[in-house]
């Protein structure tokens, strides 16, 4: 016996603006969690990038000019990841299956939480962007809001590595693991902290097949106008990344059970 | 009509086996009972008919939907209150049920009135906009259970929802279960370890037991499957227990703890005659027989001591210290 009459209609986009508007509510009332993200990127900035600044140049930039746009990657790229592996916390504290057994389709329900995690990632760059400037970083009122454009789209692919991370994770031990076998080398060989054009066999390759490379060098590009790779390249790379993280993190919400 | 048919379900962690090969079939606007243990597979079954957790084999239809085949058609029939609360702590009880509305998709029309009703209902209102992490243990409960029946559900399923309520909440959750039914003839699978609440809604009964229907029946039909009324006298000398099951209508007689127990059609008409046979007693105790015993003869074991064995061990414990 089937009977329709009864049954919940979820419309898919109020579905995921209501996965978005829990995931951002629940933010701003954790402030540890904006602090720690935006905090360390500025560290960076200030210590490392003016300590340095006045010994090495790269690329005809001072050093702090060099890797004020791998900070901000910085910034994004840990709290995109982490937050989609913050899905195993919500696990944890048995949250997520009240959402995964509601009638919200799996597309509604991750497209919700890839909008959360790209607004957290913007709220925080924005933040870096503003700190930069005060420091002497230099970009125009029209860069600020490219580079915020690509903020969002990289957060996007990179959120979505992080759900699909989350989606198999079983238990908040995993986070640890996942931050030093996956998220460092990831960072480190981007190229965010020194060109990569040194890099050369393995390592070269690794940052090769790296999304984060091409990140970093659309922004960089955007921010002070060098470009270490190819544009168009990057564009391809950037763009293939985000729709192929996408798609593979839609599937991996169809499979999830609890 | 079936609205659940459970058939074969089965499902295996590694050696344990949770549900053993499960069949059942519970009609519209029932309020069916899953009776046993800890780890008797009671919350295992709940999370495979929600779609959950995949069985290892065997199948099951809820609303008419396999949920192996048409989960996301599964989770639109249904309404769930989890064993363990999934609130979420950083949001308000308000937020919480708010949330709740927006994802199963409620007109808008109705939302508002919806929540105050249903915190109405579980008296809530008065802490509606604290945050969930502020709620004790017995409020969390209850605003698991305003957010399950929200929507209003055709099937609702419910894992011990009255666990950690005092007596108080506990009646009036079950008033509010009885209601539903009634006014919305909502299919209702409870599960439970409380007796008094196994017979106080529910129509038919599962005993479960090591993840097996071990008997399926109304509780009162299950009851008089324990064979009558139970008389348990305390004397001294015991009567000879060969002497008293000659009796025609005494239907058993067993002796512990130096009391006997008798078990008699009917005490009203037969405890005369059974007081008469043995003679001087000392104390003499009647009564119908509960869940407990129906479980007890069912697995040999008890419900009560199952439940709360390691508990009441240490509550003995320190009371025999002193
Ligand atoms: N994820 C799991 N992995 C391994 N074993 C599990 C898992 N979930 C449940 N079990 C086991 O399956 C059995 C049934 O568990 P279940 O939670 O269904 O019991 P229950 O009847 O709900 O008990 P309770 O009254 O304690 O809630 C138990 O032996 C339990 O240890
Ligand atoms: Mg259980």
């Amino acid at each position: 016996m089937k009977d329709d009459s009864r049954m919940a209609h979820p419309s898919a986009l109020k579905g995921a603006y209501a996965v978005w508007w829990r995931e951002t509510t629940v933010f701003f009332r954790e402030p540890p969690r904006i602090i720690s993200a935006v905090v360390s990127p500025i560290i960076w900035l200030v210590i490392f990038g003016a300590g340095l600044g006045e010994s090495v140049r790269i690329g005809g930039e001072s050093y702090q000019q060099f890797i004020f746009g791998g900070v901000l990657v910085q910034t994004f790229l840990f709290s995109s990841l982490f937050y989609g592996a913050y899905l195993v916390w919500d696990r944890k504290i048995d949250v997520l299956k009240a959402v995964l057994v509601s009638p919200l389709s799996r597309s509604s329900i991750f497209l919700g939480k890839v909008l959360g995690g790209v607004t957290i990632s913007l709220i925080e760059s924005v933040i870096v962007l503003l700190v930069g400037a005060m420091i002497g970083m230099q970009y125009s009122p029209a860069t600020f809001f490219i580079v915020l454009g690509l903020v969002a789209l990289a957060s996007a692919g990179l959120t979505a590595l992080g759900l699909i991370v989350g989606s198999y994770m079983e238990s908040p031990e995993g986070f640890q693991l996942l931050g030093s076998l996956v998220l460092f080398p990831m960072f480190f060989l981007s190229g965010a902290l020194f060109p990569i054009s040194n890099l050369t066999g393995p390592l070269g390759l690794v940052a090769a097949l790296n999304p984060v490379t091409y990140i970093v060098d659309l922004l960089r590009g955007a921010l002070s106008g060098v470009y270490y790779l190819d544009p168009a390249v990057d564009a391809v790379a950037f763009i293939g990344f985000i729709i192929l993280a996408n798609v593979a993190g839609v599937l991996a919400f169809e499979r999830m059970k609890s | 009509m079936a609205v659940i048919e459970i058939s074969k379900l089965t499902k295996h962690f590694g050696k344990i086996h949770a549900v053993d090969g499960l069949c059942l079939k519970i009609d519209e606007g029932e309020v069916f009972g899953l009776l046993g243990p800890n780890g008797a597979g009671k919350t295992t079954t709940i999370k495979m008919l929600a779609t959950l957790l995949a069985p290892t084999s065997g199948r099951a239809t809820v609303n008419g939907f396999d949920i192996a085949k048409s989960p996301s058609k599964v989770r639109q029939s249904i309404g769930i209150v989890f064993q363990e609360p999934s609130s979420d702590e950083l949001l308000s009880g308000y937020e919480n049920l708010k949330l709740h509305s927006m994802i199963y998709g409620l007109p808008g029309g109705l939302v508002e009135k919806r929540i105050d009703d249903a915190l109405a209902l579980v008296e809530l209102s008065d802490r509606r906009n604290d945050l969930v992490k502020t709620y004790s243990g017995g409020m969390r409960r209850r605003l698991e259970i305003a957010r399950g029946l929200l929507h209003q559900p055709k099937v609702l399923f419910l894992d011990e929802p009255t666990l950690g309520l005092d007596p108080r909440g506990r009646k009036t959750m079950w008033g509010y279960v009885k209601r539903l039914v009634a006014e919305l003839n909502m299919t209702i699978l409870l599960t439970t370890h409380y007796m008094e609440e196994a017979d106080e809604l529910a129509g038919r009964i599962c005993v479960i037991d090591n993840g097996k229907a071990v008997a399926v029946d109304s509780p009162g039909a299950l009851k008089a499957k324990v064979g009558g009324d139970l008389v348990t006298i305390t004397s001294s000398p015991l009567p000879d227990l060969k002497s008293l099951t000659k009796l025609k209508f005494v239907r058993g007689a067993e002796m512990t703890d130096g009391r006997l127990l008798i078990t008699v059609s009917d005490a009203a008409a037969n405890l005369q005659e059974l007081l008469a046979k043995i003679g001087k007693v000392e104390c003499v105790e009647v009564r119908s027989p509960t869940l407990n015993d129906v479980f007890i003869k069912f697995t040999g074991r008890e419900l009560e001591q199952a439940e709360g064995g390691w508990f009441d061990k240490i509550v003995q414990q320190s009371v025999n210290k002193q």
